[in-house]
């Protein structure tokens, strides 16, 4: 964001001087006792501050002695530091010089361990508890009370993923804290008094948040536990990596835990610049998706009898090498959106140099021409300008097509931080989501597909910040409108995808039109340089086709093979068509990490390993580089690259590079294009044609929902937001659906029924998730953003998935 | 320098004197494996995973055995206690509970770390076998011998229903269990006596 410096950023940090232990320090204004005293090396003991969270002086263990405020006089008792400021001239005296701070410490930690059970061993916290650890250093080792300690049933479910042992809880308020002020799912409260204070549900809602893990992450006692780690492993036997969330393209830092090749837990990781310490619960919960049994352990060749048979890799190599040779130039690319940068490298690299085509594309979703023109022009190798801090610095942030909480959860809990601070948030969208709601945002009700529209009549300022979602590449126009409203008031633009694969890719040019960093396939020194660069005489002039380009070759048999990575086949434009062409393409090479639709239907299946076995990075959304190591070691497990570095080396044209260390060295070398960035190709606005008796379908997936990406994960999975369909009271009074019970959504592909609610949406729109609740949406109606459907009263649903 | 009548006439008879005064004393040779001596009553032998009175396990898989032991032969996997599959009094139970003797040096920190007093020592020191394999012992072959009264877990608290009264032995409906039936001296046989 190319963000003015504002008098705030000018002026020089005002600093107090204060003394603390008789050294003196000075630290800028504003700043809390507590932390002043870490930059002179004292560590005060404390459970219920945090950083992130407001000062509260809950636990009352960070009490200091304070002789003097500042003004010549002490407070007559110690203090918490962790809700005093500093003052000029302040002098502080903590446990280290104090004997009163140290006594008033040592007896509150007493006073904590009263009630507090000494069940350790059994604690999923025992080894990494702050509670335990403190009362080592700052504890006095023996109990004077005799008395029956107060006991709770324990655990209380929270949640299906949250458990709550009430008798451990020191009441710091952390947990609750967070809800309110990050999250915005305020369900837990501290409810009664004295002794009896506890942490309680409100019953009629449940504490459904999507980011409700980042509770139990925070808790400094073992009171929240989460329902799927508990008493599966001790922290000190387990293996801890730093790495990357896949979920999403935030690129949230993450920690992953494991035991004896096995992933036991992730934890958020600290970054300030991009997710802070938190994490959505599809981050820290849905990691067990390439452990399923269907994962693909050994290539596969389909032999004369036309089965699937397991081979060596040599032979499977070799087999691929063959098909992909007698199709010769012949041969569509489709890499999808979850490639780690090198990988998705390796594959741009492979078409245009091996296969020597530029019939490649990324995108296994809606696309057009207008979004491939406008990665081109605006997002390919664009360093980060509009970050995750800088949201918080706009005036303005305005969301076309793009739901944060859903879809990218480190935004959204940006978003929501910068909304509490004074940033307004505008939506271009149907209704008020719940994220919508707890960001205070202000809706611009829209038709799907009237996006350009609202845009245009937008009024905005230099220093807002305009966040383009995927789905406005099912809108006609919908890029070239965000763009001239970005230029018409100097706004700031990006794009943020939903998977992480996206942004690398686009980086990498995984596109038909779109050379890697960012050099345009129809300027001809771009090709030379890329030539030379790889030592090749020349890279493929042809524009190339894009997926529903190649798919539809396919069908006819412009093409004669595929190679397909990762690419779920229901996330496709349009799944029917695109099980069509795979069936009917002459030969087809998947490489991929579970059994699918693509590699069920494959000639050849070439296992590769999952994230968690091989090292790599994503490019998030804001451009920055997330690399991440290989958290298991799995020899057997080869990489996308391998494979491909293999397939290339039978025949005959090798890719120069074996290993991600390489493929990331040539990627450094080749280096981003340095002439002239193409020009985004303006897009007249165009609506789709409204038939009599249809609505306009809104639909994106909700965070947790039945993704493949998230198997195995039951509990979480039954945290799942219900699947309903939503419209205006107007709408479905019209079609005679009355609120509450169900309505059907049809298309002449199929169709889906689901409970019918009332929402503020335009009339003739309805809204329905993509992918939730069993329902498969998208991929039973063929029908995605902004499509046409029609809406009749259903009877009770087929298959009853929704609650499980 | 050497006394020649010494070597040749004294020395010979000194040191058969050694081997008749011997051929009278008691011998020290133990008749292993034919006749089995008992260790010392505090020898390290293998390890015994023990029960409550009532058959439930003592072990709650806290893995604290595992972190003390310095040969990391200790492997163990907690798991919940569900409603239809109690195997020990509380939450947690020790699923997975292996000793590695390849690599146990019988040192006993693991006997020190256990808060339940879960793991303890026999005397057994037979732990020898012709393939590794055998040499990883699982919880089956760790676990206590049934005495009179237990039941094999999984099964509910048949002592009591409250906790603190099921720790307290109060309601036993075992009166006494003789320690005869053991086959090892456990510290844990003592105590239920």
């Amino acid at each position: 964001m190319t963000l003015e410096a504002t008098p705030e950023t000018q002026t020089p940090v005002e600093l107090i001087t204060l003394t603390i232990d008789d050294v003196e320090v000075s630290v800028p204004k504003g700043t809390l006792v507590i932390r002043a005293a870490e930059l002179v090396g004292t560590e005060i003991p404390r459970f219920c501050d945090h950083p992130l969270l407001e000062p509260v002086g809950a636990c009352r263990q960070c009490l200091v002695d304070i002789t003097d405020a500042g003004n010549g006089r002490g407070f007559p008792k110690p203090q918490a530091s962790c809700t005093i400021e500093v003052a000029a001239g302040m002098v502080v005296k903590t446990q280290v010089t104090s004997p009163i701070a140290e006594k008033a410490q040592r007896g509150n930690m007493e006073f904590l361990l009263i009630n507090h059970p000494l069940d350790c061993p059994v604690c999923d916290k025992g080894g990494e508890c702050p509670l335990q650890n403190q009362s080592m250093t700052h504890g006095q080792g023996e109990t004077r009370f005799t008395e029956t300690k107060r006991t709770f049933p324990k655990p209380i479910q929270v949640s299906e993923q949250v458990l709550l042992d009430r008798e451990r809880c020191v009441l710091c308020a952390r947990c609750t804290r967070f809800s309110e002020q990050i999250a915005g799912d305020p369900f837990i409260e501290l409810i009664e008094r004295g002794s009896q204070q506890q942490v309680g549900i409100y019953e009629q809602e449940p504490f459904h948040s999507y980011f409700s893990g980042n509770t139990i992450q925070i808790c400094p006692v073992g009171a929240l536990t989460s329902a799927d780690y508990r008493f599966r492993a001790r922290p000190f036997d387990l293996v801890s990596t730093p790495s990357i969330a896949e979920h999403d393209s935030c690129g949230s830092a993450i920690r992953v835990d494991h035991r004896r090749g096995k992933v036991m837990r992730r934890l958020a990781g600290d970054d300030p610049e991009v997710n802070e310490e938190w994490i959505t619960d599809k981050d820290r919960f849905a990691f067990t998706s390439a452990t399923q049994a269907d994962r693909l352990t050994t290539p596969l060749v389909r032999n004369a009898a036309g089965k699937l048979e397991p081979t060596s890799w040599p032979y499977a190599l070799a087999a691929a090498a063959k098909g992909l040779a007698a199709a010769a130039g012949k041969v569509g690319v489709l890499t999808g959106g979850r490639l780690t940068v090198e990988d998705a490298y390796a594959y741009s690299k492979f078409a245009r140099t091996v296969l020597r085509t530029n019939d490649i594309d990324f995108r296994a979703r809606a696309h057009s021409d207008e979004e491939a023109s406008f990665l081109a022009s605006h997002v390919a190798v664009t360093g980060p300008v509009v970050t995750h801090a800088g949201l918080e610095k706009a005036s303005t942030v305005v969301l076309v097509g793009f739901e944060p909480e859903d879809e990218a959860g480190a935004v959204f809990l940006r978003l929501r931080k910068a909304s509490r601070k004074g940033v307004k948030v505008i939506s271009i969208a149907s209704h008020t989501t719940r994220g919508l709601t707890k960001m205070s945002g202000e809706l611009v009700r829209t038709v799907p597909g009237n996006e350009p529209a609202a845009l245009a009549e937008l009024e905005l300022d230099a220093n807002a910040v305009i966040l383009v979602g995927e789905r406005l590449a099912s809108v006609r126009g919908g890029y070239t409108a965000a763009l001239a409203a970005a230029k018409k008031s100097g706004a700031s633009l990006a794009w943020i995808p939903r998977r992480a694969g996206d942004r690398g890719s686009v980086e990498v040019g995984c596109l038909p039109t779109l050379l890697p960093g960012g050099r345009p396939l129809d300027v001809a020194e771009a090709r030379a340089d890329l030539a030379a660069a790889w030592g090749v005489r020349a890279i493929p002039s042809k524009k190339g086709r894009d997926t529903s380009g190649i798919l539809d070759s396919a069908t006819a048999g412009t093409l004669k093979a595929l190679v397909v990575a990762g690419v779920e086949v229901a996330d496709l434009p349009d799944p029917a068509a695109a099980r069509a062409a795979l069936d009917a393409v002459g030969f087809l090479v998947s490489l991929e990490v579970r059994e699918s639709e693509v590699s069920t239907r494959a000639d050849v299946v070439l296992p590769i390993a999952p994230m968690v076995e091989k090292p790599g990075s994503f490019v998030n959304w804001e451009g920055r580089m997330r690399a991440f190591g290989a958290v298991l070691h799995e020899p057997n497990s080869l990489t996308d690259i391998r494979v491909l570095a293999g397939i290339a080396e039978e025949l005959g044209a090798p890719l120069g590079f074996r290993t991600v260390d390489q493929a990331r060295a040539e990627m450094t070398e080749v280096g981003p294009w340095d002439g002239d960035r193409p020009v985004m190709t303006p897009v007249e606005h165009g609506k789709k044609v409204a038939t009599r008796g249809t609505v306009a379908l809104d639909t994106w997936p909700q965070l947790v929902d039945d993704g493949r990406g998230q198997d195995g994960q039951e509990l979480f999975r039954a945290t799942a937001r219900p699947a309903v369909l939503r419209a205006s009271a107007h709408t479905l009074g019209a079609f005679d659906i009355d609120p509450g019970t169900f309505a059907t959504v049809s298309t002449e592909a199929g169709s889906v029924t689901l409970p019918a609610e009332v929402a503020d949406l335009p009339d003739g729109v309805v809204w329905a998730p993509a992918n939730s609740g069993g329902t498969a949406l998208h991929a039973t109606l063929g029908a995605g953003f902004g499509d046409r459907v029609t809406v009749a009263p259903g009877k009770a649903p087929r298959r009853a998935r929704g609650k499980k | 320098m050497t006394n020649p009548i010494r070597e040749t006439l004294w020395d010979p008879i000194a040191g058969f004197g050694v081997t008749f005064r011997t051929m009278f004393r008691k011998t020290v040779t133990e008749q292993y494996p034919f006749e089995k001596i008992p260790t010392a009553p505090r020898f390290h032998g293998r390890h015994q995973l023990n029960r409550w009175p009532d058959g439930l396990e003592k072990c709650i898989g806290c893995e604290l055995c595992a972190w003390a032991c310095p040969a990391d032969a200790i492997y163990v996997e907690g798991a919940s206690n569900v409603e239809g599959g109690r195997y020990s009094p509380g939450e947690r139970y020790g699923r997975v509970y292996q000793i590695n003797y390849l690599r146990c040096i019988l040192c006993g920190l693991c006997i020190e770390a256990c808060p339940t007093r879960a793991l303890t020592m026999t005397n057994e020191y037979e732990l020898a076998d012709n393939n590794r394999a055998d040499l990883i012992f699982e919880k089956s072959d760790l676990l206590a011998p049934l005495l009179p009264g237990m039941v094999e877990a999984p099964h509910e608290m048949l002592i009591s229903d409250d906790h603190h009264d099921y720790y307290k032995g109060m309601q036993l409906p075992i009166v006494g269990v003789s320690s005869g039936v053991s086959t090892g001296s456990t510290g844990e046989g003592r105590e239920t006596e």
